[in-house]
Parts: C-alpha cells; sequence; structure tokens
C-alpha cells in the first residue's frame, strides 16, 4: 500500500504549481486553469483520506468540489468573453478599469 | 508493490504536466497538458480505490470542463495572446514564496507521516462488500440530500450567469 503522506506531498506539489501559475502568468485562461489544478489537489487529499479511513464521506465532498469547479469554470469562462468584447485582450495587467 | 509503481507513474505525468501548463506560451497547449493531468489524477484515484470519482473526474472535467476551455481559447484570438508579455515582473518573488511554501509542507507531512492512522480491519471487510458507486451514491442521496439540492441550485445560478455574462447587448441597453 502506498503511504498516505505520499498522497499529501502530491496534493501539496500540485496546489504549489497552481499558486505559482496564478501568482506569476498574465494570461486570464492560464490562470483560470491553475485554479482547476489546486482544487484537483484539494480532490486527491479528500480521496487519500476517504480511502485510508474507510470512509466514503470524503468521495461525496470530491463530487460537490467538482460541482463547484464546474460552476466556477462556467462563469470565469462567461467573464472572460464579456471582457474580451469589450477590451480585446486575455492580458490581466490591462484590466484595470471598472467601467469606461 | 504495482500500486507504488502506479502511483509514482501517474504523479510523475501529473506534476509534469501541470509544470507544462503554466509555462507553455500557448494557451491550446497548456489546455492539452491541463488535460493530461487530470486523466493522471483520474488515475490517482484508482489507486485509492475510488473509481466512481475516477470516472466522474473524466467525464465533468476532461469532458466537460476542459471542453469548455478549448472552446471560449477557439472564440478569442490566441495568435496575438501568444506575442503578448507572459509573466509578471513579480514572477521571481512569487517562485520564491512558492518554493518556501512547498519545502515546508513537505518538510511537516514527512515529520508527521506516523500520525496519519490506518483503517481498522472491520471496517475494510464491509467497505468490500459493497461498490464504491453504491456507497457514494447511497450517501450522497442520504445524508447529504440537502447540500446535493444546495449543489444542483448552484450549477443552475452558474448556467444563468455565464448565459447573461456573455450575451451580446440589445438594442435597449
Amino acid at each position: 500500500m502506498v503511504p498516505t503522506h505520499y498522497y499529501l506531498i502530491l496534493a501539496a506539489a500540485l496546489f504549489t504549481i497552481g499558486i505559482i501559475g496564478v501568482l506569476t502568468r498574465r494570461n486570464i485562461m492560464i490562470i483560470l486553469m491553475s485554479i482547476e489544478l489546486m482544487m484537483n489537489a484539494v480532490n486527491i487529499n479528500l480521496i487519500a483520506f476517504s480511502d485510508r479511513l474507510q470512509q466514503v464521506t470524503g468521495q461525496v465532498f470530491a463530487i460537490f468540489v467538482i460541482t463547484v469547479a464546474a460552476a466556477e469554470a462556467a462563469v470565469g469562462l462567461g467573464i472572460v468573453i464579456a471582457m474580451f468584447k469589450n477590451k480585446e485582450t486575455m492580458n490581466i495587467n490591462e484590466i484595470d478599469l471598472m467601467k469606461w | 508493490m504495482i500500486e507504488l509503481a502506479l502511483f509514482y507513474i501517474f504523479a510523475t505525468i501529473a506534476v509534469a504536466s501541470a509544470i507544462l501548463v503554466i509555462t507553455q506560451h500557448n494557451v491550446v497547449h497548456s489546455a492539452a497538458f491541463l488535460g493530461a493531468t487530470l486523466f493522471a489524477v483520474a488515475g490517482i484515484f484508482l489507486t485509492l480505490h475510488g473509481e466512481f470519482l475516477a470516472g466522474v473526474q473524466i467525464i465533468v472535467y476532461v469532458g466537460g470542463i476542459l471542453v469548455l476551455f478549448v472552446f471560449v481559447i477557439m472564440l478569442i484570438a490566441v495568435d496575438r495572446t501568444a506575442m503578448e508579455r507572459q509573466y509578471n515582473r513579480q514572477w521571481t518573488i512569487a517562485l520564491v514564496t512558492a518554493g518556501i511554501l512547498i519545502l515546508e509542507i513537505g518538510y511537516g507531512l514527512y515529520q508527521g507521516k506516523d500520525s496519519f492512522v490506518l483503517p481498522p480491519a472491520a471496517a475494510v471487510a464491509a467497505a468490500a462488500v459493497a461498490g464504491n458507486s453504491e456507497r457514494v451514491g447511497t450517501t450522497l442521496y442520504t445524508v447529504y440530500l440537502l447540500p446535493f439540492e444546495i449543489a444542483s441550485i448552484l450549477l443552475l445560478v452558474a448556467i444563468v450567469g455565464a448565459v447573461v455574462l456573455a450575451k451580446k447587448k440589445t438594442q435597449m441597453e
């Protein structure tokens, strides 16, 4: 059996990669993808403990996390399209006005 | 032993493609590598006996969310955005901070590895009786029925919100 902390370290690595993506990239699509990476890392943790404690609750919570990820992707991509219509850019540094 | 080998294979694919997701210049390549990461994470779920979640991961993430990403990438100009500057000015300090964070978490988890308890033998025997999908479904529709309904409302609100955000402005406005 794979030791539990292997999974936790893998999840921490994926989460940190997601954080680096959010902090360093300027392209808003890649920032949204990094957020999906972080949600996947959380799911790995939930399912690892669900398996180790033999309780199915962690997997149910992972389903809710996936639901939230789907909702977040739909709304986020709607915002990206609305933004691109107005500004013709995906660079977050150029998006600095509430109204114009 | 084979579980450990599978874990190493899937973990390597997941981390390598995750790094490629955030370093590629072309957004379409990033989306492709995100798909590889999602498949590898589904494999990780399989090594954890989460067969239902592995299926949900592939159907919802790869079949739904990733396709949505690719749709939006196709709708907006890819060529021009690839020419723009890709990284923030703060990327060095972000990298250093994230490096310290991963070292700290990894060290803490490695030092505390004995505190992750093993399951009692009786629970394992009971778990083997019912299938994974059956157990997840039963728990979802009994104990977590109200959160399940709230999640469906959340999805409805997200659909309406996405349509409102992305729709064309009419003459009335």
